[in-house]
């Protein structure tokens, strides 16, 4: 762009005011240190004829430019795997919710009822049969039924989407957990971005808030308690394990975000780590200390 | 308390028998309305909050902003009801959609997705010498945010600021890093009233400043 035009920079610039598609990339791509008075070089350019003209021109192209990039955002595949891992507990949530609901009500109506989602299963499969008029205790068995088996398949699609999301974290923590971790930190970028030691408490904010506040010691593990790493280890080394096994999930998710490479020796890395830190603990007694986090 | 006059286009209310500040537009997060106007509610706005303790804002009616930090749009729908072109930055896809939503029905209300920390993503479109610069954004350097974007706001015009304690350090004393905040701010901005928001918003500090 030419220097001596005077509304070289501004979005405007080299665009027809007809072409909404070329404004809104403009809008959306341009950059320049220090604005001008751009509505008053709009008109003098003869971009639009009057102010009001130049205000109604942009408004339709930043209405337009920001509705592109809001859904290109929204669509993209790890925010895809946000939802759908959050849709798979809200849906696992409110099953169990229901199934205690039901099983409180059959069980007024059915001296052999059942508990859970199984039994729910059962009632809309009609494998018991109840009366008439207890229509609606079956009915929402069904309901239950099927609000699980939505579950079930949303956990299926998590399964196969955070490998192609983010291989080497879905690789390493499983893709649940994987999902889970890019949902708490609001997406795979903002993962990438975060110190290991923050991706070891994800999910324990409130522990860790009430420790920052000095009021309770530091969490050692958030969601990452879950994975057989940290799990599986001697609770008096569980706080090493989950620092390992944090360290090694920051850099997988960091190679899924900036270059998408696999690198299987992620695993062997952690593996031997953790055979490390258990060692430590080898002939203690195994305490069966519950879940602290 | 001395009231300093509501700019122009806000006004107090009767809602359900409550006194409340209102503007007139087409509602957005679920306000009670009644007729043209609705309601402002300052526990879920910074800048309401801000009138609601009468604070010398300098608002008029009518002004050119800048607001950072619009989120879903539920403060900077009532500032485009009473002011004039506004241009509403907000960072986040998800909040945006709902921005795009208030929007809609605010001819005068810009849209952007941009970072209110890189101005030069957005001065190519935001005009030269707005009247007011409104900022509430939630991240770490709030008054590094408010320096960067000094660049827009007019010599004499006003920069209302809510600075979120907890976005510069959770363990941190609020009235330290308030403190830090002002003192940083003064490097490019005289800066006219302080004050906490506590009762509306907790740790948070509204300051009015003047470019220097």
């Amino acid at each position: 762009m030419s220097d001596d035009a005077p509304i070289a920079g501004g979005w405007f610039a080299g665009v027809d005011p007809d072409d909404l598609e070329a404004g809104a990339s403009a809008i959306r791509e341009g950059e320049r240190s220090h604005p001008r008075d751009w509505p008053a070089l709009a008109v003098e350019s003869g971009f639009a004829d009057d102010e009001r003209e130049y205000y109604d021109l942009l408004k339709e192209t930043t209405a337009r430019a920001t509705k592109a990039a809001v859904s290109e955002a929204e669509r993209a595949d790890d925010r895809q795997l946000v939802h759908a891992v959050r849709a798979m507990d809200d849906c696992e949530r409110t099953a169990n919710e229901l199934a205690e609901r039901l099983a409180e009500w059959a069980g007024t109506v059915d001296s052999e009822a059942g508990t859970g989602i199984e039994y729910a299963r059962s009632l809309s499969s009609g494998g018991r049969s109840l009366e008439a008029d207890d229509r609606r205790i079956v009915s929402l068995a069904e309901r239950t039924a099927s609000l699980a088996d939505e579950a079930d398949e949303l956990r299926e699609f998590v399964e196969r989407r955070t490998p192609t999301v983010a291989p080497n974290l879905a690789a390493l923590a499983g893709p649940v957990l994987g999902a889970r971790l890019i949902s708490l930190a609001g997406g795979l970028e903002n993962l990438a971005k975060k110190p290991s030691g923050t991706i070891q408490v994800l999910g324990a904010e409130d522990a860790l808030f009430a420790h920052l506040r000095g009021h309770a010691p530091s969490p050692k593990h958030g969601i990452i308690y879950v994975h057989d790493a940290v799990r599986g280890t001697h609770p008096d080394e569980r706080g090493s394990a989950a620092r390992a096994l944090a360290g090694k999930l920051a850099i997988a998710a960091r190679i899924d975000h900036y270059s998408g490479d696999l690198k299987p020796e992620l695993e062997d890395e952690l593996d031997g780590r953790i055979r490390t830190i258990r060692a430590r603990t080898d002939g203690k007694p195994d305490a069966d200390g519950g879940s602290d986090e | 308390m001395s009231e300093p006059a509501l700019p122009d286009g806000v006004e107090r209310r009767s809602f359900d028998g409550t006194e409340r500040l209102a503007t007139r537009g087409e509602a957005v997060y679920g306000e009670p309305t009644d007729g043209d106007w609705r309601a402002w509610n300052p526990r879920r706005s910074k800048l309401g909050a801000m009138l609601e303790l009468g604070m010398e804002t300098g608002l008029a009616g009518g002004e050119t902003v800048l607001y950072l930090g619009a989120a879903s749009g539920t403060t900077v729908s009532h500032v485009a009801d009473f002011a004039g072109p506004t241009y509403a930055v907000e960072f986040a896809a998800r909040p945006a959609r709902d921005l795009l939503e208030a929007a809609d029905s605010r001819p005068r209300l810009f849209p952007l997705l941009a970072d209110a920390r890189k101005p030069e993503t957005y001065a190519h479109v935001v005009e030269s010498d707005v009247d007011v610069v409104v900022q509430d954004v939630a991240t770490r350097g709030q008054a590094r945010v408010a320096l960067e974007n000094r660049r827009f706001l007019a010599d004499d015009g006003r920069l209302l600021l809510a600075v979120k304690a907890r976005s510069e350090n959770v363990a941190r004393d609020p009235a330290a890093v308030f403190e830090d905040v002002r003192h940083e701010l003064a490097d490019g901005y005289d800066l006219l009233e302080c004050r906490r928001l506590d009762g509306y918003h907790v740790d948070h500090e509204a300051i009015v400043a003047r470019p220097r």
